[in-house]
């Protein structure tokens, strides 16, 4: 059951990040972006393998059975990955407001679409 | 084993990020300052690669590979730089790219934004970084770096086309990053390991389920590190940015399209080289393919080009495509070449891209479209030849022709210049079967070359002419020595790689050779102990 809301989860935002990706304003792609990253962070937790319950920091230098414990560098990626996109998104967004206001317009072309 | 010289790996890194570090501190008036750290920094991380260069090609134990464990944690646990041929030389190239591009940009465009020095000394450490890395997630880490500082330089200078540009450009880098990061969380979730020795130790030896998902992995992060070279169809975004960048900014992203190709290079015969079992070749046809479609792409690209940055910009193309095609012939002898020829065209694209500003100056914009329009309609311009008989060429449009001719053999691949010698050697390479057929998909990478090399020297010819050979109001431009001195060191630089053809082959073939055989690199990489480990833990 987990896996499966899991996957679509993944799926949905992977689905509706592409397809904000590929609109027209400049807002939508930035929306689209952060939906993408989303998915592939939550893409990046499930390559450790989706364990309830199992601790990801071992308790003691003693030899114990990894596979009571859950894979912890996927959850270090993760926040490495976060981090980077968090910060990308912000970037993306100051060259998205100056475009804004050199081209007077949100269109990701910088001119509106001849009607 | 723990003199300062071991440590001499991990300075290309380090320095920049603290030269960075220490001029964001600077008051942003204080410009000569800055410059003069800029410039100190990047001629010390140059000359550090040279070092680390000669000590590599001088090892003459084993493969040439040094490891160097940040942290002192042994390979598969811990992050490891990876010294080689191929990343020395790639160092090199950077170093050499940086300091001219940073020399040109003193003239006048650090003044042209903020905080320039810092941004590009950041650029310069996430390359020499991703050169570096021997580790899949770090490699993904400096990338980053080096795509959040090319989006700075990108958008230096500011201006409508520049913001336009980027925008694309953000978008789709990020884009690339997300594919990059699928494919580095598929391949640890398949094999369990991001270090590159480890990651190519265990793919001969998994299981068939596993064997498809690591198949996934690298055909997604292939498609991001494709995205990052120039390959069609991912490209149509290239030109565009290239031209749109400030000239030293431009000449330095010349290596960027190249680190794309590097890491095709390095993951590709590590991971699937002969000895990969069921894997072994994957993806060659396609890389060929994707190669050859790549360079006529660029080839329609540069005839089609009405103005001589997008020009250039294409000519990035044609470059990438030849490599990609390359890599795809699964042949050391023509990867050799391929490396000979990779050294060359990026020195050549870096000294067009600074040449072009200054041909820019002395020409009116809209010249260009004019002189294309007017072939296309079949009508001439040359309106009373005679006036023009015994005007004096001004020494500094003497120098500024020649360099264009020069870069024009070198990016056709005409003799006098290294162009030639990496182009010719592809080819013969490719002919030279031992009694076998040549295959048709060779017959038609080197029809391409060729085709590609005669389009390029036709572009150039039209555009050199109507900008040299144009009637001159006298509007002598104004060149200073600062800007012309890059573009015609970079060009010496190819001709002294001509003229020393020989030891750079000799290289070039060693750097294959170990390509070849990544049970070297792999044993350079994880046989390495932890440092104060074989003597007793002691360290000094």
């Amino acid at each position: 059951m987990t896996e499966l809301v899991f996957a679509l989860a993944v799926g949905i935002l992977t689905a509706s990040g592409v397809w904000l990706l590929l609109r027209p304003r400049t807002f939508q792609v930035i929306i689209g972006l952060s939906l993408l990253s989303y998915a592939v962070n939550l893409f990046i937790f499930g390559m450790g393998r989706l364990r309830v319950g199992a601790p990801p920091v071992l308790e003691n230098a003693e030899a114990v059975d990894p596979s009571l414990y859950a894979d912890p560098l996927p959850q270090a990626l993760v926040l490495t990955a976060i981090v980077i996109s968090f910060a990308m998104t912000a970037l993306f967004l100051v060259v998205l407001l100056a475009s804004r206001g050199l081209t007077g317009t949100d269109h990701v072309d910088g001119q509106e679409d001849p009607q | 084993m723990t003199g300062l010289a071991d440590h001499l790996i991990i300075v290309p890194i380090l320095l920049p990020l603290v030269s960075a570090a220490v001029m964001l501190l600077l008051n942003e008036r204080r410009r000569g300052i800055k410059g003069v750290i800029g410039i100190a920094t990047t001629a010390a991380v140059l000359i550090v690669s040279i070092v680390l260069m000669r000590q590599v090609d001088l090892m003459s134990t084993g493969s040439g590979v040094t490891t160097y464990q940040l942290g002192n944690w042994p390979a598969p646990f811990g992050i490891v730089l990876v010294l080689d041929r191929l990343s020395a030389l790639m160092l090199v190239l950077t170093g050499v790219l940086a300091i001219a591009a940073l020399l040109y940009s003193l003239a006048r465009w650090h003044r042209a934004g903020p905080r320039f020095h810092t941004i590009f000394q950041l650029q310069l450490m996430g390359l020499n970084g991703a050169f570096l890395t021997g580790d899949l997630f770090n490699l993904f880490v400096f990338f980053e770096v080096l795509l959040a500082a090319s989006y700075g330089l990108v958008l230096h200078g500011d201006g409508t086309a520049r913001v336009r540009a980027g925008l694309a450009y953000i978008a789709i880098n990020l884009t690339g990053s997300f594919l990059f990061l699928i494919g580095v969380s598929l391949a640890y979730g398949a094999t369990g390991t991001l270090n590159m020795a480890d990651l190519a130790q265990r793919i001969p030896n998994l299981a068939p389920e596993n064997a498809a998902l690591v198949a996934a992995a690298a055909a997604i992060l292939g498609t991001a590190f494709l995205m990052k070279a120039g390959a069609w169809p991912l490209n149509f975004w290239l030109p565009t940015t290239y031209a749109a960048a400030a000239a030293p900014a431009a000449a330095l992203f010349a290596i960027m399209s190249k680190l794309g190709v590097y890491v095709i290079l390095r993951l590709w015969t590590l991971m699937f080289g002969p000895g990969a079992g069921s894997l072994a070749g994957f993806g060659g046809e396609w890389l060929l393919f994707t190669g050859m479609l790549t360079i006529a792409f660029g080839t329609v690209g540069v005839l089609a080009s009405q103005s001589l940055p997008r020009l250039a910009g294409c000519s990035v193309l044609v470059s990438s495509g030849t490599l990609i095609a390359a890599i795809g012939t699964e042949r050391s002898t023509v990867i050799g070449s391929a490396l000979f020829y990779l050294v060359s065209s990026t020195l050549g694209i870096a000294a067009l891209f600074l040449l072009v500003e200054l041909v820019e100056r002395m020409r009116d914009p809209g010249a260009d479209v004019l002189a294309v329009t007017m072939e296309a309609y079949n009508e001439s311009n040359d309106d009373d030849p005679e006036a023009e008989v015994g005007v004096a060429i001004p020494a500094s449009i003497a120098i500024l022709g020649g360099s264009f001719i020069a870069c024009a053999l070198l990016l056709a691949g005409l003799p006098p210049l290294a162009g030639f010698i990496g182009k010719f050697g592809m080819m013969a390479a490719m002919l030279q079967t031992d009694g076998a057929s040549v295959k048709a998909s060779a017959w038609m990478l080197i029809g391409l070359l060729t085709v590609s090399g005669l389009a390029t020297l036709i572009a150039m010819t039209r555009t050199g002419i109507s900008s040299f050979w144009a009637r001159m109001d006298d509007s002598v431009p104004r060149v200073r020595v600062i800007e012309m001195a890059p573009v015609v060191c970079l060009l010496l630089l190819c001709l002294g790689l001509t003229v020393g053809g020989g030891p750079a082959m000799r290289y070039m073939e060693a750097t294959t050779k170990a390509l070849q055989t990544p049970q070297d690199y792999i044993t350079g990489v994880l046989g390495m102990p932890k440092v104060g480990a074989a003597n007793g833990g002691a360290r000094p």
